[in-house]
């Protein structure tokens, strides 16, 4: 080994604490790109895997009732590579042993067993025999919330009649990797479950024979979606089509689909703030080294070391802590991706998971770690190259001090002279301050950004379970029935009010622009499921006017008072012009909403409901369930208050993980710029702070001198980091947002307060910790030594 | 009968370097007197800046005694020592040690800051000659300049000693004759007891006594009858 790179291993072992603060900042960055490329990749890998092998269908379409001839109609689209159509339906199920209602929703198989397209994957078992009426698989994740095993029996109330159900096997699919039940906001497996039985036995239950209700295609490589879509619903609109959707539509999928945006969202927007903060503290620490190498330095130029022998020793150290960092991030982002990816097998139920994160996904966040840690260390190591050897084996002259306005106001101010040291220094180097004070304040966004998610996610909550959807439960009606069905159902168990309502499939147009949606149409004064205005005031939806999200009001490019046209769906296919009268936030979903009486009217039908709210007495709740289980015309029972309990839960535990993850983050940051920081300044001033000891200075007031700059920058820090971490939160919570939910930014001082006090605590404690260094300090021989 | 000052007993101090032990001192005895102007010579190692040290409480000494004038400093803990330093002593080092972002009266002002009983900054740097030069930074200023500001500082507190290492190591004869001049007046003005580590012979020859060192004794001491003016020393 030559005396160079000793040199190096030596300085690098002597620098290891400053050098493994640098590279814990930067192994934050390599974890999280890792990480989040790692699980985008994974799953997108495992989806299409999942899609390609069993089969999952490009063009999906409900449709009311439509004949069988039709399939051969729809394979012929050009375009078409394959067709499955079946029946699929809802039902209350009656779980032996489940005091709640669960809610199946079944599908046919076809005669012949497997079908083509949407392939479930049998996990156990077999299939329901095709002549049988009374067998059927369900999906493994309901057998196992429910502790059920092959031969278990439970009961289903198909069309009016309850009826017992024996499973013969479990299965996955994947139509249903996102298995999320009707009106629910989080996958329930113990409620509900996917039920697919012989084709003979569905239809007889939905009274379907020689009709389907639900069709898959599969199109070909060169096949243009849209115009298939455009002719599936020419041929399915005169049985009362609902629209033929694309992937991005499917539920299931467009849930994966937003995990995958968030993944990118955040692969993104955080590791370059890491790899910038790990660049600025290299450049900070090399800049130092080179200061005090000086005279050595010049001693390697003067004995024959090249400029570029020189800028590469420099380059090297930068690159061991470069090198120390990316391992840390590999082994961190590895773990990383490996916990998200058992945590999305939590909520995503896929077979397999394909989790190699490719060599290309280390390379690149290595690369990209390598490259900004060089580009830290470029400005010193080019400065060291560059210095003249006889000018470098001299001592530096005094560092420039000059006097300007900033004086005058100190010496007005009669500052004492260790404050005017701190805050000339800090005037004198502005650029090393500014990038600290901007260091640290990316140290506060990175707590206050994702803090935001609580007082944003009880914001919805708030909005969507207490003002808007006050109901205590939803009972949903297999079919559109006469309104006076709300009296019957007041006369249930534990309930207290009932109120009907009604939703309707429509495609909202304005000029060329659309959407697919769902109206729901309340009665005037509607009291446990209301529409509410941005400050919080019930609207009334007025005969001829429709009120839209403001999301959906965006995308179809209207405001108030302009015109949509709505094409209901599932009957007459008849398309009004309505007027939209208010425009509203709602953060689940893209709703539209009007007036009950004027829907019934416009669609020419007797006053009729599809769903009842009930408030609910709790103490009789569960007599309500049995009740429930024997009730005909009842596909399902959404129990609000479960629902949000679920969903706060769910939130509750991953926010708090979330957050653990940030804070520590945010004190790697923290931490790797005051330590680093408070080390510089201790020895750039150690023979000054010495010489303020000697002329009997305390520790405490020398320590102020070095403690002072740094708390000072940390202080002024706080409300560019609160700025930064709106503004970051902001971006993400955009980026988060999509038709399925919309997160608005609820901005609380508390987490600011929260974010500044973590941060500020941590640059004390690493402060502190140089100081001990400075009571250590031997006066005598700082004084001898000459820089 | 002069009054004083410092009085050691037998003062020792050992430096162990892993196996090696470095006797910086051995057994010193020495009595310093009240507005005595002191030259400590003698090589490089022979104790001297040793000896400074402890006597400027910024050091202690292994073993022996040390008094200033009745307070024992051998033991004292660090806290009290700092206060020693901040009301009695007045140190002037070979590289000056001027905090960089501080004035020249600033710099003095670090010290009349904390003093009990400071001389206006302004009036230390008169005394040193560098009344048109308060304003400005180290940066701006020639090295005798520097040490002057260094001396001002030093004496702006009014100490009892002013403890001197190499003043003018570091500067030329003509600067150095400069600032040995403010350090003669300084001792015949206020009667500060000033000690000066040196290696330049010469300046012996301004000093009331002169203190000889030589491996971490004290091998002779002697007394100028007739002292000579900084001016008239030869470099």
């Amino acid at each position: 080994m030559e005396a160079l790179d000793k040199k190096l291993l030596r300085d690098f072992g002597r620098l290891w604490k400053q050098a493994l603060a640098i590279a814990l900042v930067l192994a934050c960055g390599v974890a999280i790109l890792l990480g989040s490329l790692g699980t985008y990749k994974s799953l997108i890998d495992t989806r299409e895997t999942y899609y390609e092998r069993n089969r999952f269908a490009d063009v999906f379409s409900p449709v009311k009732r439509a004949p069988d001839r039709l399939a051969a109609e729809l394979a012929a689209i050009d375009g078409v590579w394959a067709v499955e159509t079946r029946t699929s339906g809802y039902a209350v199920l009656d779980v032996p042993g489940s005091n709640v209602s669960v809610t199946g929703q079944i599908l046919s198989l076809p005669l012949d067993g497997m079908p083509r397209l949407n392939v479930p994957l049998v996990a156990s078992g077999r299939l329901p025999d095709p002549e049988s009426t009374d067998e059927v698989m369900v999906n493994a994740n309901f057998a196992i919330a429910n502790d059920f095993a092959l031969g278990d029996v439970f009961f289903a109330n198909l069309n009016g009649q309850k009826r017992p159900l024996t499973i013969t096997g479990t299965a996955q699919s994947p139509e249903f990797i996102y298995t999320i039940g009707p009106g629910a906001l989080m996958p329930d497996n113990a409620t509900f479950g996917i039920l697919w039985m012989s084709q003979r036995a569905v239809d007889a239950a939905f009274d379907m024979t020689g009709a389907f209700n639900d069709v898959s295609l599969k199109l070909t490589a060169d096949a243009q979606e849209t115009s298939v879509i455009d002719a599936v619903d020419r041929l399915l609109d005169p049985y009362g089509s609902l629209g033929a959707i694309g992937r991005d539509l499917q539920v299931s999928d467009a849930f994966i689909e937003s995990e995958i945006t968030q993944q990118r969202v955040m692969a993104s927007i955080l590791p370059p703030i890491f790899f910038g903060i790990s660049a600025f503290l290299v450049s900070m620490v090399m800049g130092r080294i080179i200061a005090l190498e000086r005279s050595q330095i010049g001693l390697l130029k003067a004995v024959g070391y090249s400029d570029l022998e020189i800028c590469l020793h420099y380059l090297m150290l930068a690159g061991l802590i470069a090198v120390v960092g990316i391992a840390f991030g590999w082994a961190g982002g590895t773990w990383l991706a490996r916990y998200m990816a058992v945590e999305y097998t939590k909520y995503f139920d896929f077979p397999f998971l394909i989790f190699s994160t490719s060599p290309w996904v280390y390379a690149a966040s290595g690369m990209a770690a390598l490259l900004t840690t060089m580009l830290g260390a470029t400005q010193s190591a080019i400065r060291a190259a560059r210095l003249a050897p006889a000018i470098a084996m001299q001592p530096p002259a005094p560092p420039q001090f000059k006097r300007s306005l900033v004086d005058h106001m100190m010496s007005v101010m009669r500052l004492s002279q260790p404050t005017v040291m701190i805050l000339r220094s800090l005037i004198r180097w502005p650029l090393r301050s500014g990038l600290t004070l901007l260091g640290i304040a990316l140290a506060v966004s990175t707590i206050v950004s994702p803090s935001f998610f609580q007082p944003s996610l009880d914001k919805i909550i708030d909005s969507a379970f207490y003002e808007s959807n006050r109901q205590d439960g939803m009972l949903v009606l297999s079919h559109d029935m006469p309104r006076h069905v709300t009296e019957a159902a007041a006369d249930l168990p534990a309930i207290l009010q009932t109120e009907g309502q009604q939703f309707h499939p429509v495609i909202l147009r304005n000029g060329i622009r659309e959407k697919r949606t769902s109206i729901q149409a309340d009665p005037p004064g509607a009291d446990l499921s209301r529409v509410m205005d941005h400050s919080g005031n019930p609207v009334a939806v007025p005969p001829g006017g429709v009120v839209l999200t403001d999301r959906l009001a965006a995308h179809l490019g209207v405001g108030i008072g302009d015109t949509v046209d709505a094409k209901f769906l599932g009957g007459r296919q008849e398309t009004y012009a309505l007027i939209v009268t208010d425009i509203i936030a709602q953060y689940f979903g893209i709703g539209a909403y009007m007036d009950l009486d004027f829907v019934n009217g416009l669609l020419r039908q007797s006053p009729r409901i599809s769903t009842i709210n009930v408030s609910l007495d709790d103490t009789e709740v569960l007599d309500l369930h049995a009740r429930l289980k024997d009730i005909p015309n009842l596909t399902s029972i959404i129990m609000m208050t479960d629902t949000r309990r679920s969903f706060s839960e769910t939130i509750e535990q991953n926010i708090v993980i979330v957050n653990s993850i940030y804070i520590t983050i945010a004190l790697l940051i923290t931490i790797g710029i005051t330590y680093n920081g408070a080390r510089i300044q201790l020895s750039e001033r150690s023979r000054e702070l010495a010489s303020l000891r000697i002329l009997g200075f305390t520790r405490a007031e020398v320590s102020y001198i070095l403690i002072g700059e740094t708390m000072l920058l940390a202080v002024l820090a706080q409300p560019l980091g609160w700025w930064i971490g709106t503004l970051i939160a902001t971006s993400m919570f955009n980026g988060f947002s999509s038709d399925l939910y919309n997160l608005p930014l609820v901005v609380e001082p508390a987490v600011f307060a929260k974010s500044s006090f973590i941060v500020l605590l941590a640059a004390f404690a690493s402060v502190m910790l140089v100081r001990r260094r400075l009571d250590k300090q031997d006066l005598v021989a700082v004084m001898k030594v000459r820089e | 009968m002069p009054e004083v000052v410092f009085r050691t007993e037998g003062v020792t101090k050992v430096y162990q370097t892993g196996e090696v032990k470095v006797y910086a001192l051995s057994g010193v005895d020495l009595e310093l007197y009240t507005g005595e102007m002191t030259v400590l010579l003698g090589p490089s190692g022979s104790g001297k800046s040793t000896l400074l040290n402890i006597l400027g409480g910024l050091d202690h000494a292994t073993s022996g005694r040390v008094w200033f004038r009745d307070t024992e400093l051998t033991d004292m803990p660090d806290r009290r020592l700092t206060m020693y330093r901040r009301d009695h002593v007045g140190f002037v080092f070979q590289f000056y040690n001027l905090v960089p972002s501080l004035t020249a009266r600033e710099n003095v002002q670090l010290v009349t800051d904390v003093s009990p009983n400071p001389m206006p900054a302004e009036e230390a740097l008169a005394l040193v000659d560098l009344a048109d030069r308060m304003d400005h930074f180290p940066s701006e200023m020639s090295g005798g300049e520097q040490q002057r500001v260094a001396i001002a500082r030093a004496i702006a507190k009014r100490p009892e000693i002013l403890l001197c290492d190499e003043p003018t190591g570091a500067l030329d004869s003509s600067t150095g004759i400069q600032v040995l001049e403010v350090l003669q007046n300084i001792n015949e003005r206020f009667g500060t007891t000033t000690v000066i580590i040196t290696h330049n012979a010469d300046i012996r020859r301004m000093a009331h006594r002169v203190i000889q060192f030589q491996d971490g004794k004290i091998s002779s001491v002697s007394t100028n009858d007739e002292r000579l003016a900084p001016a008239e020393i030869v470099w």
